[in-house]
C-alpha cells in the first residue's frame, strides 16, 4: 500500500490504462511535454511517445470531434479539457455528434472527455465551473465526479473501458489536498453508475458528490458531536446514469433527505434527484427534500465572495438542522 | 439586379481548372475534334467502363432523387427531400477519386447523394431514410442521407454543418496513428465554411498534416444567403492559405476534372503531404429543400447554370470522344431505372419501426431505456 494523492491516483490510472490498452491515446492542450496544466499526464509522452499523447491548437470542438472520430475506428481516445469550464466550446460536438451517434447511426463512441471542474481555489468565472447540469440533460452521455483517490483511480479506469462516451469531472480542490493508501498492484475498478455510502447514518441523509462530499463529512461530525444526529452521506460518484435505488435505500432508512452541490441551484442536479425522490418514495419522507447549492451567480474571484456564494460546511450543518427538527 | 456570375466557368477564364500535368490529363479541355472512330486518349488514366461508370452513378443520382420528388408528392416521404440537381458531376467525381479498396473514408453533406452510391450505399437504404422505415440503416431514427456504414467508409452526418471537419480530422489521425496509408475525404459547403467547427478541424488537420481532403462545394447559395453575405473572399480557395495548405479550385460541373483535381489531393494526402482545399464551382438548381421556391434566385442565373448541366456535358463529351457510345449509355440508364425499379416496389411498403424501439439504443448498456409508467414497456 502507498499513500496517493487524488491527482497520483488519476494519474496511476490513466497510465495503467495507456499500458494495458494500446487503443487507448490523450489529447488536449499542453498534454505532451508540459505534462498538462496541472500535471496529470506528466511523464506520459516520455514513456507513451507524441503519437499517443497528441497536443492539439486550443479548439475544444476539433478535440472532442478528433477523439469521436477515432473512437469509431475502435481507438479509446481520452480527451483533456485543460479547464473543465472549456467544455462548453465543445458542447455542440458533444450534445450533438457524440451523444447521439449510437442512437442516430450505430457508431460507437467511447471517448472520456476528463477536466478540472469546482471553486474554492480563487478561479474565479473561467476556471471554477461545475458543469454537470449542463450534460446531465443529454441521452448518450455518462457523467462521473469521483470524490477520493480510490475513486479517481477507479472511475477513470472504469470510464476508459465503457463502450459509450464518459464525461468525467475531477475536481482541482481535491487533486492534492486527499491522500488515500491504495494497492499498488491490482485493478482498482469504479463501476460507473453505482453510488458509495460514505457514511452510515440514521437520522437525516445527504445526498452529494464531487468536493461536497467532504464537507458533508464535516458536517455529519460537527452535527453527530452538537447534536448527537446520525447522519448518512451518500456519495452518488456517478451522475448519469444515477444510482436511484442507493437514493431510494438511504431515503427508507433516514425518511429525510438534502442535498448538497456546488454548482448553482436553478436548473442544478438537485432539483432532478428532488423530482426522482418525489416520484418514488413519497411516502417515506418526514419532511421536505432540501438543498444546499451554491448561489444563482457566475462564480466571483475574490475569496470573500467566492466564500459567500459557495456551500460551506456551516450551510450544510444549519440545513440539517432545520431538516432534524421535522 | 445580379451580379455577373463569377462562378460560372465559361464566363471567367480564370475560373477554369489549374494547369494538369501529363499528356493526358488536358483531355477534358480539347476541342470536341475526335470522331467516333478514333476515340481521343482516355482521360485521367480511366478506363472506358470507368468513364460509363461515372456516368452511371450520376444519372443513378438524378434518378434516385426524382423517384424521390414523386414519392415526397404523394406524401410518402416522411420529411424535406434535399435535391442535388446540377451537382451531381462534384459528388461522383470527388468520391470516385478515393481508393475504396484502400480503406479510403469520406463524410458527405446533404447535397452528397452521388458520394454515398459512389461508396456503396444502396438506393433501397437512402429510400428507406426518407420514408423513415424500420429496415432503414438507422431504424427511422435519422433522416434523408444521414447515414454512415464504417465498412463501405462513409460517415451519418449530423444537420450542425462542420462538425463532420474535426471528426474527419480524428479519423485521419487514426490512420496516422496505425500506420494506415488511407486517405479521408470531407464535404463542406459556402455556408458549412462560416461555422467554428469547421476553422477548429481545419487548422488541427493542417497543423498535423492529417491525410484529409476537404472538398468546398461552391453551389452560389446557403439556404437562402448569397456567398457575398456569406464571407468577404471571392475565391473560398483562398481561405486554405490562413491555414497553410494548397487551395485548388475546379469546375464543378466537369465530373473528369473534379475527378483530377481531387485524385491529385488524395495522392499528396497519401504521400504524407497533408490536407489540401478545394472548390468545387458548381450550383445549386433547386431550392434548399423541396419546400424552398427559391424566390431569391435570379431566373435568368438558373437559367444559365440549367444549360451547363454536368450530365448533359459529359454524356456530350462521351460521345464526341467516343468513349461511350448511345447504346452504353442508353444501356446504363436502363439500369438505373431498373435497380430504381427494385428499389422503390422494395422499401415502398415497409412498415415503419414500432414505436417502443424508440427506446433502444441509446448506450450499448442497459440495451433500452426504461419507459414511462403511463408507456407501454419495450418488450423481452
Amino acid at each position: 500500500m502507498a499513500e496517493v494523492t487524488y491527482l497520483e491516483a488519476l494519474r496511476a490510472g490513466l497510465r495503467e490504462e495507456m499500458r494495458r490498452d494500446e487503443r487507448v491515446f490523450i489529447l488536449g492542450e499542453d498534454v505532451g511535454p508540459y505534462g498538462g496544466a496541472f500535471k496529470v499526464t506528466e511523464g506520459f509522452v516520455e514513456e507513451f511517445g507524441e503519437a499517443r499523447v497528441v497536443d492539439t491548437p486550443i479548439s475544444e470542438a476539433a478535440i472532442v470531434g478528433a477523439a469521436a472520430g477515432a473512437a469509431h475506428l475502435g481507438m479509446r481516445p481520452v480527451a483533456e479539457m485543460q479547464f473543465i469550464d472549456f467544455i462548453s466550446c465543445a458542447y455542440d460536438m458533444l450534445t450533438n455528434y457524440v451523444a447521439t451517434a449510437r442512437y442516430r447511426a450505430g457508431l460507437p463512441c467511447p471517448i472520456v472527455v476528463r477536466g478540472p471542474c469546482g471553486g474554492y481555489v480563487r478561479g474565479g468565472p473561467f476556471h471554477s465551473q461545475m458543469p454537470e447540469a449542463a450534460f446531465l440533460h443529454t441521452p448518450g452521455l455518462k457523467i462521473v465526479c469521483p470524490a477520493t483517490a480510490r475513486d479517481a483511480k477507479g472511475l477513470i479506469k472504469a470510464a476508459i473501458r465503457d463502450d459509450d462516451p464518459v464525461l468525467y469531472f475531477e475536481h482541482k480542490y481535491l487533486y492534492r489536498r486527499i491522500k488515500e493508501e491504495l494497492p499498488e498492484d491490482g485493478d482498482l475498478v469504479t463501476p460507473i453508475g453505482s453510488a458509495r455510502v460514505a457514511r452510515e447514518g440514521k437520522d437525516l441523509s445527504i445526498v452529494t458528490y464531487s468536493a461536497m462530499v467532504w464537507k458533508s463529512l464535516e458536517a455529519a461530525e460537527i452535527l453527530e458531536k452538537e447534536d448527537g444526529l446520525r447522519v448518512e452521506v451518500l456519495d452518488l460518484r456517478t451522475l448519469l446514469p444515477m444510482d436511484d435505488a442507493a437514493i431510494a435505500a438511504t431515503v427508507r432508512k433516514t425518511n429525510k433527505v438534502m442535498i448538497v452541490h456546488e454548482d448553482t441551484r436553478t436548473g442544478g442536479i438537485a432539483g432532478e434527484i428532488t423530482a426522482r425522490i418525489n416520484e418514488t418514495a413519497f411516502e417515506w419522507l418526514d419532511g421536505p427534500v432540501l438543498r444546499v447549492t451554491a448561489a444563482d451567480t457566475p462564480l466571483p474571484y475574490a475569496p470573500t465572495l467566492e466564500d459567500y456564494v459557495l456551500p460551506q460546511t456551516a450551510d450544510i450543518v444549519t440545513v440539517a438542522r432545520r431538516l432534524a427538527a421535522y | 439586379m445580379t451580379a455577373p456570375d463569377a462562378r460560372r466557368p465559361e464566363a471567367a477564364p480564370s475560373v477554369a481548372p489549374p494547369a494538369r500535368g501529363g499528356p493526358e490529363a488536358g483531355a477534358t479541355a480539347r476541342p470536341a475534334a475526335a470522331r467516333a472512330d478514333a476515340p481521343s486518349a482516355l482521360p485521367a488514366g480511366l478506363g472506358r467502363p470507368q468513364l460509363l461508370e461515372l456516368y452511371y452513378f450520376m444519372r443513378l443520382t438524378r434518378a434516385l432523387e426524382e423517384r424521390l420528388t414523386n414519392l415526397y408528392r404523394q406524401g410518402k416521404v416522411i420529411g424535406g427531400l434535399f435535391r442535388s440537381l446540377g451537382q451531381e458531376a462534384d459528388s461522383v467525381g470527388s468520391a470516385y477519386a478515393l481508393d475504396r479498396g484502400a480503406g479510403d473514408f469520406l463524410s458527405p453533406l446533404i447535397r452528397n447523394l452521388g458520394s454515398l452510391l459512389v461508396m456503396g450505399a444502396r438506393p433501397v437504404d437512402v429510400l428507406r431514410q426518407y420514408m423513415a422505415k424500420a429496415t432503414s440503416p438507422t431504424r427511422g431514427r435519422e433522416l434523408n442521407v444521414h447515414f454512415g456504414d464504417l465498412e463501405h467508409g462513409f460517415l451519418g452526418q449530423i444537420s450542425h454543418l462542420g462538425d463532420m471537419v474535426p471528426v474527419m480530422a480524428g479519423i485521419t489521425l487514426t490512420f496516422r496513428m496505425r500506420g494506415e496509408r488511407r486517405v479521408g475525404l470531407v464535404y463542406v459547403g459556402d455556408g458549412a465554411m462560416s461555422t467554428g467547427a469547421f476553422h477548429e478541424g481545419m487548422n488541427l488537420a493542417a497543423s498535423r498534416r492529417l491525410p484529409l481532403v476537404v472538398i468546398a462545394e461552391n453551389n452560389g447559395y446557403a439556404y437562402s444567403t448569397r456567398l457575398d453575405r456569406q464571407t468577404a473572399v471571392k475565391r473560398l480557395a483562398d481561405k486554405a492559405k490562413a491555414y497553410g495548405v494548397p487551395g485548388e479550385r475546379a469546375d464543378g460541373n466537369d465530373v473528369l476534372a473534379v475527378f483530377e483535381v481531387t485524385r491529385r489531393a488524395v495522392e499528396r494526402a497519401r504521400a504524407g503531404e497533408g490536407v489540401t482545399l478545394i472548390e468545387l464551382l458548381t450550383y445549386r438548381r433547386k431550392g434548399h429543400a423541396e419546400h424552398d421556391n427559391q424566390s431569391y434566385v435570379p431566373k435568368e442565373e438558373l437559367a444559365r447554370w440549367e444549360r451547363d448541366d454536368p450530365i448533359d456535358r459529359y454524356a456530350a463529351q462521351l460521345e464526341e470522344r467516343g468513349w461511350a457510345s448511345a447504346e452504353a449509355r442508353a444501356a446504363a440508364d436502363a439500369r438505373v431505372a431498373r435497380e430504381l425499379d427494385a428499389a422503390v416496389a422494395e422499401a415502398e411498403h415497409e412498415p415503419l419501426p414500432e414505436p417502443v424501439t424508440a427506446l433502444e439504443a441509446v448506450y450499448a448498456e442497459p440495451a433500452a431505456q426504461p419507459a414511462a409508467w403511463y408507456r407501454e414497456a419495450p418488450r423481452g
